[in-house]
This record gives C-alpha cells, sequence and structure tokens, in this order.
C-alpha cells in the first residue's frame, strides 16, 4: 500500500512539473483542440439546407420577447394575465368546495359524532381541529393551484424561462451576481427549497450563495394562495366588480416584482459587503421554442405540482389543526394557551400593521407555508368565539365562502393596512423549514443559512413596521 | 442522405416484430440489474424525454437548462437484461468545476457505467459534440443518440449519422424521443454495447500543441503503468496536468487503484459477467 502510495505521489509531483513546463494557455490549447475536432467532425456530416427560410417565426419571437422596448411589458403582460386567469377562475370552485367541505359536510360529521356518542373533546380535535384546518386548506389551495400551476409549466415547457434570464441579466450583472441566478429564481416561484438546489447551475461559490440567500424572495406555491386569496378579498374588493379580478392580479404581480426587486438589492448588497467579488460570465443558450404538449403538461403539473403542494399542506395541516384547536381549548387560568400566545405577540403584532394572529399562525407554519389561511381562519374563529364553527352547532357560511372568509378576517378586527401587511409580510419572512434545512445542506454552513433564515425575517419586520407607521401617519384606519 | 431511413413511425414500435427485444419500462424499481447505463447530454436536448420514454417515469421534462441538477434513477429490461438507467445534469463540457458538471463527471468516470448515452441536438451537433468528445476521453463504451431529428427535418438539416457513426467510434442513433421515434434502435444499440457485441473504437481529440501532445503521452504512459488497464488513462492524466481537484484526491486517496480492480472484475451486485470486453481498443 505504502508503495503504490508514494508512486501516486511521484505521479501527482510529475503532472505538476510537467503543468508548470506547459504554460497557462493548457486550457484554452485544449479546448480549442476539442472545438476544432467537433467543428470537423460535424461539418464531415451535416449538410445543411440550400436556402434559408424567409420568414423565421422563431427568431421573430425572440426578437420581441427580448427586445429592450417590449421584453419587460411583455413579462409583466404574461404575469398579470396567468394571475387573472387564476383569480377570475378560481372563485366559483373555491366557493363550491368551501359549501360542500365546510357547510355541508361539516355538520354531517358533527351529527354523526353526535350519533355514535364521541366526547366532545375528541369530537372538536378530529373534526373541529383537523378536518377543518384540512377542507380550509382544500378550498383555499386546490382551485387556484389547479390553474396556476398548469399556466406556468406551459410557459415553461414553450421555453419561455430562459428568455427571461436573458432579460433580466443585465439587472442580475449590475447588482453582482450571476445571471443564471434568473433561472434559480424562476424554480423559486415553484418551491424555494427546489430553487436552491437549481443554484448548482452556478459555477461560483460566491453567486451561487447570493442566489441561496436570495431564493426566498421568489413567491413559492405556498405562499400564491395567500397572496390571491388576501388580494382578492381586500383588494380586488376595493374595486368595481368587473375590475375586481383584475386588480387582485395586479396586486399579486406587484408583491411578486417586488419580491424581485429585493432579490437584485439584496444581491446588491451581499455582493458589495460579505460576498464581495467579480461577476463571472457565462453562456446562456435561449433554446428552440418547443410547442407544449398540452395534455402532458397538464398532467404532470398536476401531479407534480399541484397534487405534491396539497399533499404536503394537509400532512402539515392535520397536526396543525389538531394543535390549533387544543391550544384554544385548554385554559391556562383564565383563557386559553392560544389566547396567552396571540395576546403575548399582539402589542409587537399590531405595532408592525399585522396582529397576533398573523405572528402566532407564521409560526405554526415554520413547517410548511401553505397553512398560513387555514391557520388564520381557525385561530380567528376560535380565539373570536364567533359563533358557530368553535362549536360546531350552525351555519355560519352562509352564501358564498369569500363573503364567509370576510366575515371571519372583519370579525378579527383586520383592516386594509392588515391586508397589505400581511402580502408583504407573506414575501418577506424566514423560508419554511424544508428550504432551511435545504439551504443547510447545500452550503454546509449554518453561518449562512442563519443568514438566510434570519435576514427575511428581520427585513420583513422593517417593512411591514415602516408601512404601518407611514399608513398611520397619512392618517388610514388601523 | 438519412433523411428518409432514420426513425421508423411511432406505430412500428408496438408491433412485436419490430421490437424483438422486448422493452419492460421498469420506473423505479432496480433491483439485481445487469447493466448500468449513464445518460449525458447538453442541456435541453430530451435527456429527461429519453430517460421517461425509456422507464416509463414522468420525472418533469423542461425546455431549460439546468432542469435536472441532481441525477435521476430509473429502470427498464430488454433483451432479457435488465438496465438501471441514471439520468445525468445537462451540460455543456465536463471541464470546469460547476457541481452539475462534476455530477456529470464523477459518474461516468467512477460510476463506471457499462455504456454511457450521449443525446446530442442534431440541429446543434457541433456544439454537441464538444460534450460528446470528451465523454469519449472517458469512457469506451458509449452510443450517441442523435435526438430531435424532427426539428432538423424541419429545418431542412441532413445528417449524415453513419458518416458520424464511423467518425465518432462509437453507434449513432437518429431519434425523435418527443414521438418515440427511434428509441427500439437506442435500445438495440444500448444492448449490443453493453453485452459487448459492438465493440466501440472511440474518437480521441487529436490535441492541440505539439509541447501538450508531448506531456500528454508521457504522463498517461505513467498513469497506464501505475494503473493498468484503465480505459482513458490518456484523459486522467489531462485531468492531472490541469490540476483537477478530485482526480488528484482520487489518485491520492486510492479511490483511482480500486477503479482498476473494479475494471478487472466487475463488482458482485453487478450480476453479469461482462467484464473487460471492448476496453483494449487504443
Amino acid at each position: 500500500m505504502s508503495q503504490s502510495n508514494s508512486q501516486a505521489t511521484q505521479l501527482l509531483q510529475e503532472a505538476e512539473t510537467l503543468r508548470w513546463q506547459l504554460g497557462g494557455n493548457f486550457q484554452e490549447n485544449l479546448m480549442e483542440a476539442i472545438y476544432t475536432d467537433a467543428a470537423r467532425i460535424a461539418d464531415r456530416s451535416v449538410v445543411p439546407p440550400d436556402e434559408r427560410p424567409r420568414f423565421d417565426l422563431e427568431r421573430t419571437i425572440d426578437r420581441l420577447v427580448t427586445s429592450r422596448i417590449w421584453g419587460f411589458p411583455l413579462m409583466l403582460g404574461l404575469l398579470i394575465a396567468v394571475f387573472w386567469i387564476t383569480i377570475e377562475g378560481a372563485n366559483v370552485p373555491s366557493g363550491m368546495l368551501a359549501s360542500l367541505l365546510v357547510e355541508t359536510f361539516h355538520p354531517v360529521l358533527k351529527d354523526l359524532s353526535a350519533a355514535i356518542g364521541l366526547p366532545w373533546w375528541l369530537d372538536g380535535l378530529l373534526i373541529d381541529g383537523m378536518y377543518l384546518a384540512t377542507a380550509w386548506v382544500i378550498a383555499v389551495m386546490l382551485p387556484p393551484m389547479a390553474i396556476f400551476f398548469p399556466l406556468f409549466t406551459l410557459l415553461e415547457d414553450f421555453g419561455y424561462l430562459p428568455r427571461v434570464a436573458f432579460n433580466l441579466d443585465g439587472l442580475f450583472r449590475r447588482a453582482g451576481a450571476h445571471g443564471k441566478q434568473a433561472l434559480s429564481m424562476a424554480m423559486g416561484f415553484g418551491c424555494n427549497a427546489a430553487g436552491v438546489i437549481a443554484t448548482r447551475i452556478i459555477d461560483s461559490p460566491r453567486e451561487r450563495l447570493i442566489a441561496i440567500i436570495t431564493n426566498n424572495f421568489s413567491l413559492c406555491n405556498g405562499r400564491w394562495p395567500t397572496q390571491i386569496l388576501i388580494a382578492t378579498l381586500f383588494i380586488g374588493a376595493l374595486a368595481p366588480p368587473l375590475l375586481g379580478g383584475f386588480i387582485s392580479a395586479l396586486a399579486v404581480v406587484a408583491v411578486a416584482v417586488l419580491g424581485i426587486f429585493l432579490s437584485f438589492v439584496v444581491s446588491w448588497g451581499l455582493s458589495r459587503t460579505v460576498l464581495k467579488g467579480e461577476v463571472s460570465t457565462f453562456h446562456l443558450e435561449l433554446p428552440p421554442y418547443r410547442p407544449p404538449r398540452i395534455l402532458q403538461t397538464l398532467y404532470t403539473s398536476l401531479i407534480d405540482r399541484t397534487i405534491f403542494v396539497l399533499w404536503r399542506a394537509v400532512v402539515f395541516a392535520l397536526p396543525a389543526g389538531a394543535a390549533i384547536w387544543l391550544s384554544s381549548n385548554i385554559v391556562l387560568g383564565e383563557a386559553s394557551i392560544a389566547q396567552h400566545l396571540i395576546g403575548f405577540f399582539n402589542p409587537f403584532g399590531l405595532m408592525i400593521g399585522l396582529n397576533g394572529v398573523i405572528l402566532m399562525a407564521y409560526v405554526v407554519a415554520i413547517p410548511a407555508n401553505e397553512i398560513v389561511v387555514p391557520t388564520l381562519l381557525m385561530l380567528t374563529v376560535l380565539t373570536t368565539g364567533m359563533a358557530g364553527v368553535g362549536e360546531g352547532a350552525g351555519v355560519m357560511f352562509e352564501l358564498d365562502s369569500e363573503q364567509a372568509t370576510m366575515e371571519i378576517f372583519q370579525a378579527g378586527g383586520w383592516t386594509l393596512l392588515t391586508a397589505i401587511n400581511l402580502m408583504l409580510f407573506s414575501l418577506i419572512h424566514n423560508p419554511c423549514s424544508t428550504t432551511i434545512y435545504t439551504i443547510y445542506k447545500e452550503t454546509g454552513s449554518a453561518r449562512w443559512t442563519a443568514l438566510a433564515s434570519l435576514l427575511p425575517i428581520a427585513m420583513g419586520f422593517a417593512v411591514t413596521f415602516l408601512v404601518a407607521q407611514l399608513w398611520r401617519l397619512f392618517g388610514g384606519s388601523g | 442522405m438519412s433523411d428518409s431511413k432514420h426513425a421508423p413511425s411511432a406505430a412500428c414500435e408496438t408491433c412485436p416484430a419490430h421490437n424483438p427485444g422486448n422493452l419492460r419500462k421498469l420506473g423505479v424499481d432496480m433491483a439485481n440489474w445487469d447493466y448500468a447505463v449513464a445518460l449525458a447530454g447538453n442541456p435541453n436536448t430530451g435527456k429527461s424525454t429519453v430517460f421517461n420514454a425509456l422507464t416509463g417515469l414522468r420525472q418533469h421534462t423542461g425546455n431549460w437548462p439546468g432542469k435536472t441538477v441532481s441525477r435521476a434513477e430509473g429502470g427498464f429490461e430488454y433483451g432479457g437484461k435488465r438496465f438501471k438507467l441514471v439520468d445525468l445534469p445537462g451540460t455543456y463540457s465536463l471541464l470546469s468545476t460547476s457541481v452539475d458538471e462534476e455530477i456529470a463527471r464523477n459518474f461516468i468516470l467512477f460510476g463506471q457505467p457499462d455504456v454511457s448515452v450521449i443525446v446530442v441536438d442534431a440541429t446543434r451537433l457541433e456544439r454537441n459534440l464538444n460534450l460528446v468528445l470528451q465523454v469519449l476521453e472517458i469512457t469506451n463504451r458509449a452510443v450517441v443518440c442523435l435526438n430531435l431529428m424532427d426539428e432538423a427535418k424541419r429545418r431542412k438539416l441532413s445528417i449524415d449519422d453513419r458518416r458520424l457513426a464511423r467518425d465518432l467510434g462509437v453507434p449513432v442513433v437518429p431519434a425523435s424521443a418527443r414521438y418515440s421515434q427511434g428509441l427500439p434502435e437506442l435500445l438495440q444499440a444500448i444492448h449490443e454495447v453493453a453485452t459487448g457485441a459492438t465493440v466501440c473504437r472511440p474518437h480521441r481529440i487529436r490535441s492541440g500543441s505539439p509541447q501538450l501532445t508531448q506531456a500528454l503521452t508521457e504522463l498517461a504512459a505513467k498513469v497506464e503503468k501505475l494503473y493498468p488497464g484503465l480505459p482513458n488513462s490518456r484523459w486522467i492524466a489531462l485531468r492531472l496536468l490541469d490540476g483537477d481537484e478530485r482526480i488528484t484526491q482520487a489518485v491520492h486517496s486510492g479511490e483511482m487503484a480500486q477503479l482498476v480492480l473494479a475494471q478487472q472484475a466487475p463488482p458482485a451486485e453487478n450480476g453479469s459477467g461482462q467484464g473487460v470486453v471492448g476496453l483494449e481498443v487504443a
């Protein structure tokens, strides 16, 4: 063994000596040799077409979507269109699901448990806690996801994402980051953990860290439903009914664009402080457009994304529902545990234009952002003592779910400021635990993981605080 | 030529006369595999589509680079043999140091696949050949899948795949994986290379400057002496000259010596007697 070891060392030394003799242009030399061979072989076997087609559709589309003037407006226009379709289309099925799961099934389950004589606490834990949380997750999340993900996947399959990367490259370069960060950012719009893994396409460790830390500013699967719901309820409602969907879509796009803007700002900040260095160059191929295969796309986006995300949400909603119900029903002293906690968070929450329920929901939702909305609904219902849902008797959801949801939020003392700040806070807060774990695995460093987790939440508090102060300064209510 | 001869229509695929090897898609079932097959290629050439078509899995395919950054594995059975198929990240080269290129490179070198399938975009042959040539430096057993022939046809490009096969020294199979065309031929080629029925004589890069050639020959001889039987001593020498950390470390830790042993006697889990066939090709 030791003999072969010394032989190995000798080999390495020889390699080093030869490397010095060869000098610096070794890599270039080799690449040139490879390119020459490739060109020669390709030349021998490819017969190019006799004439160029006069009109190249692909090139024309490319000129348009990557043009200096039209590139960005087209990008925004597409985003707004996608959200508008999502918001308009999700409205009706969401209401139907809610009325089915919450208004119809919930009382049936309650009657059933009364008939078989379940003890009140088990009935509450299972039906008011776990079942309701899950029902809300499905009603709130399934319809928008079933529309949004296929649309997004179609754009992706069509080949639009590399064009987005191309458009954003200049901005990223000015922010001191790698242009490929646009791709990992786009992956982050699906799932931040996936986005963090996608940063592997970035060679330079410095730029990769920037991409990892800022990936959280891409709104992920779990956060789109929160944005869409709050925008529909509070912001779309300000506009005349016909324009409601469009205005809500604009609000969601504004938050998403703010996220992109923040990832530039933070990249810029990082590359000038803790992660100084040169921007590296890279090739980005604009792949040919491929006609998307619609059915297959529908299938994969439904299985890979919609069902996956929904399943994850349900898995986390079940225990969360139980925990919420327990904490609202176990009384310590004069109030329930939930009321103690909410009372504890409330002063700080109100100071930053949110409230104790929202902050507690974000603590509960650390494992998965998907359960923020159901948690908000349950905590508000259970702690404001609204008639009906908590006790099981009576039906509080009348007409459609949207109106009912709005009633719950109003009972919790929500204002337009609360809604705006919730949308902002949903964008700017710590990554979910899966993403944090992924960041740790990818960076292998507790320090960078801590920075990536704590920086956004600190920024979130700062931004919501600032907005709340300005709002109050200019006389807004709340 | 070739426009007419490639890729029989999709209807042929279900015809028993056309499909003597009996493809069985095994999904994630990779137990007791006889041969390991690596799937390499530039980004956006349809590797994942080929992967899905052969394994029956539905790994999401995407029309942009970086879609697959880690490797995905699946299985299929063909000609009575079980194959494990590993979908590697799409890369333009195996020389630089990004994580995805390293994953691809390390698997082809240290994972010792029985066959490396390189999926290339027929409409961008020259650029894609850069990677093909690099893979052919590392391994002797490869098949080139000339994918996206449908698009090449649409652009009125005609590609002489037999000439290409002769120049590269490995089988070249024209295909349109999106439309399941050419896959039976690809399977046949994989099977033949895996079993040793086809022996590859891969093209080796003619290094640029005379000094480089000389240094390379010198060092390659030493590598060959230290690790007799390695199919890619020249490439190892090349990487050592370049100061490749991973390879240097493999020499240091004795991993490279393990590779030589593995070349001579396939590991027990790899049930077949497949061994040295095709290794002695210069």
